[in-house]
């Protein structure tokens, strides 16, 4: 079926009033990007998911490392977007600009480089992300293992996606009839990485790729299933998504990490959500080394957490796009490209 | 012994006149410049456009050019959309201590190559060398002066519905170029900025049709930071088709890899032009037998009064194309 033959049939076959929710903030973005939202019948409710790893980065490890940052004279290394995320008031932005030395990096190997090249400074990297990133990093820090690189520390904002989904089903705070499953993250872990909470909630799941015909062609099957009431977990990205997913990518992943507690912003520690370094890499754990414990604040006004578990939209924030836009963002759905207002804002969500 | 920049060649004295007499004066010299006054003085009768603009890209050299070239094109380009014939340039090169010898003679030949290719002259200039570690190898500043033929003032006149919104050619290539380059992929040879001076396309072009409205090179903020300048500038509502849109392969797979909307990634050799739909045969035409617009197309219209962009998605949906709104990466130009 082409992409518009996908949208009569959506058209024809959904007759129920339904929720459903694209866990992934890449599928948030690309909806937008192709105007999906717009091919759909208005009893089809779309809710985003807490599926962009900037956006659920909690304000105590944002100030946790500002706190790092200033009194310890290490050098932070960190992907993109996450500068800009505010902690309590500040972000790591304002600390680079202030004199510190914050370095953006785009492949986790150049950390590698730029610990050998300056071995007279201390060094933390920040990793973060969802199963798709993790493996990354966890090379990286076989490789400075293997190189006995000392001046390096790590601090692991990684996070699990199946205990988020899970975390949001028992919230139960809106009804879902349907799952967006991300793409990515299932080239990872497989569509058996899904499989736990498939059985326990019985909520109809399709992994779903990104191109517009492919979110298309998901939201039909997912559709259909709803319709027809019978849950399935389908992988309708059969094309990068495996059963079993990347064995490879799994195995150096739990060479290095092992499931641990997360503080996700909006959902709070949820068990078993995070990935903490294993004893044989505990030499780069950071918090570890510097074990303080952070006060923070938060925006009581900033509605991310709402956002990301789906209950609001972001028009719904009273700070969206009056005090809170992408060049100065009051909270971290705003940050990041993936993030749900900044995808509102950009293109015009309603 | 490996020959570099130091302090001293900018310290105003014997140095500083050696790499002014020997170096750039051998690259840049003419009957103006060589007179090495403390100012250029020099005769123009007519309607003059004015402009300048500062150089910082890192890397320095890159696919498809590098920041001399880009120094001269970029000043170029800036007249040349405004339809003044470029005349004179002034450059001011601020120099990082250790830049090699051979590296700055690169930019200069490449500076002097870029400015004969236009037909321009260098009249006056400035180069200052900071210490180590206050700069980065090399920035430019160049301010040109060019003479508008053109006697009616045509820029912005009755930009109306039906109007076309016209592109040369593949857009975002600059600065994907760069960034790609800064991360250190190894690439093939197809990926390289589009960084070109546009008089010889623009000029000529304002020449045989009476109906061109507005042009802008759409370099930082990309076709989309153009288009909504306009929208908002001239309160009109501009719809662009996504499908007509030429971008290259390699443009569309590095965006898909680096989430960078090409729509939104500076161009070097490009120009945006606005015109009524009467001339659109005579301006395409002229376009396509261009080096420089061969790629050309008609990428969408004016649709009335308002003040925002739209873009028509390949799904046929319609969706707003915001102005950029987020730092996509500092040092592209």
């Amino acid at each position: 079926m082409n992409t518009e033959e996908l949208v009569k049939n959506i058209i024809k076959i959904s007759k129920k009033e339904i929720n459903i929710m694209e866990f992934c903030g890449t599928h948030t973005h690309e909806m937008f990007r192709y105007g999906i939202r717009q091919l759909l019948p208005s009893n089809i409710h779309l809710h985003s998911g807490p599926g962009c790893p900037v956006c659920v980065t909690s304000e105590e490890d944002i100030d946790y490392i500002i706190y790092l940052a200033e009194n310890y004279d290490l050098g932070i290394i960190t992907f993109g977007d996450l500068i800009n995320v505010p902690g309590s008031n500040r972000n790591l932005n304002i600390l680079r600009a202030k004199g510190k030395e914050v370095k953006v990096i785009y492949s986790p190997l150049e950390a590698l480089s730029i610990a050998r090249q300056n071995s007279h400074k201390k060094y933390l990297l920040i990793g973060i992300g969802f199963e798709t990133t993790a493996p990354n990093l966890a090379y990286t820090l076989i490789k400075a293992k293997e190189e006995n690189i000392k001046n390096l520390y790590f601090l692991s904002l990684h996070k699990l996606t199946p205990p988020a989904m899970k975390a949001i089903l028992d919230m139960g705070e809106i009804k879902l009839h349907g799952i967006i499953g991300p793409g990515h993250v299932s080239t990872i872990i497989g569509r058996r990485g899904w499989k736990d909470i498939f059985d326990k909630y019985q909520v109809p799941f399709v992994i779903t790729g990104f191109k517009p015909e492919e979110i298309l062609y998901g939201i039909y099957q997912l559709i259909k299933i709803i319709e027809e009431e019978k849950p399935a977990l389908i992988n309708a990205y059969g094309k990068s998504v495996k059963e079993e997913g990347n064995i490879k990518a799994q195995e150096i992943m739990y060479k290095v990490f092992k499931i641990g507690p997360a503080n996700w912003r909006g959902l709070g520690i949820i068990e078993n959500s995070g990935l903490l370094l294993r004893e044989e890499f505990e030499e780069f754990d950071i918090r570890k080394i510097y074990s303080v414990k952070v006060e923070s604040k938060k925006n009581d006004l900033c509605k991310c957490g709402e956002v990301l578990r789906g209950i609001i939209k972001p028009t719904e924030c009273p700070l969206y796009k009056k005090v809170c836009t992408p060049e100065n963002p009051k909270g971290p759905c705003m940050v990041s490209a993936e993030g749900t207002c900044s995808a509102y804002y950009l293109y015009g969500g309603e | 012994m490996e020959e570099i920049i130091l302090l001293s060649h900018g310290n105003g004295g014997e140095s500083t006149r050696r790499l002014i007499e020997e170096e750039i004066l051998k690259y840049f010299g003419n009957d103006i410049l060589n007179q090495l006054l403390d100012s250029a003085i020099f005769d123009i009768k007519g309607r003059l456009a004015f402009t300048t603009d500062s150089f910082v890209v890192s890397p320095i050299f890159f696919n498809g050019g590098d920041i001399g070239k880009l120094s001269i094109y970029g000043t170029i380009n800036d007249l040349s959309v405004m339809g003044a014939k470029p005349l004179y340039l002034s450059v001011g090169l601020i120099v990082e201590e250790g830049l090699s010898f051979e590296e700055f003679r690169k930019i200069l030949l490449s500076m002097k190559a870029a400015s004969e290719e236009c037909g321009i002259k260098i009249i006056t200039g400035d180069t200052k060398v900071v210490e180590r570690g206050k700069g980065d190898k090399i920035f430019i500043n160049t301010s040109g002066i060019g003479i508008i033929e053109t006697s009616l003032d045509w820029r912005g006149r009755g930009i109306e519905q039906g109007d076309i919104v016209i592109i040369n050619g593949g857009i975002g290539e600059h600065g994907l170029c760069i960034m790609i380059q800064r991360l250190g992929i190894k690439v093939g040879e197809e990926v390289k900025s589009d960084l070109a001076p546009l008089n010889s396309l623009v000029l000529p072009l304002l020449k045989i049709s009476n109906n061109i409205k507005f042009m802008r090179d759409p370099t930082r903020g990309g076709v989309a930071g153009v288009l909504n300048e306009i929208a908002q500038k001239y309160s009109v509502e501009i719809e662009i088709e996504e499908e007509k849109i030429p971008i290259k392969p390699w443009v569309r797979s590095a965006s898909e890899i680096l989430g960078i909307d090409p729509l939104y990634s500076a161009n070097e050799g490009k120009v945006i032009i606005i015109a009524s739909r009467k001339d659109e045969d005579k301006i395409m035409s002229f376009l396509k037998n261009h080096p420089l617009g061969k790629d050309a197309e008609i990428i969408g219209e004016i649709k009335g009064k308002g003040n925002r962009v739209y873009l028509k998605t390949k799904l046929g949906t319609r969706r707003i194309l915001d102005p950029l709104k987020r730092d996509l990466l500092p040092r592209i130009c």
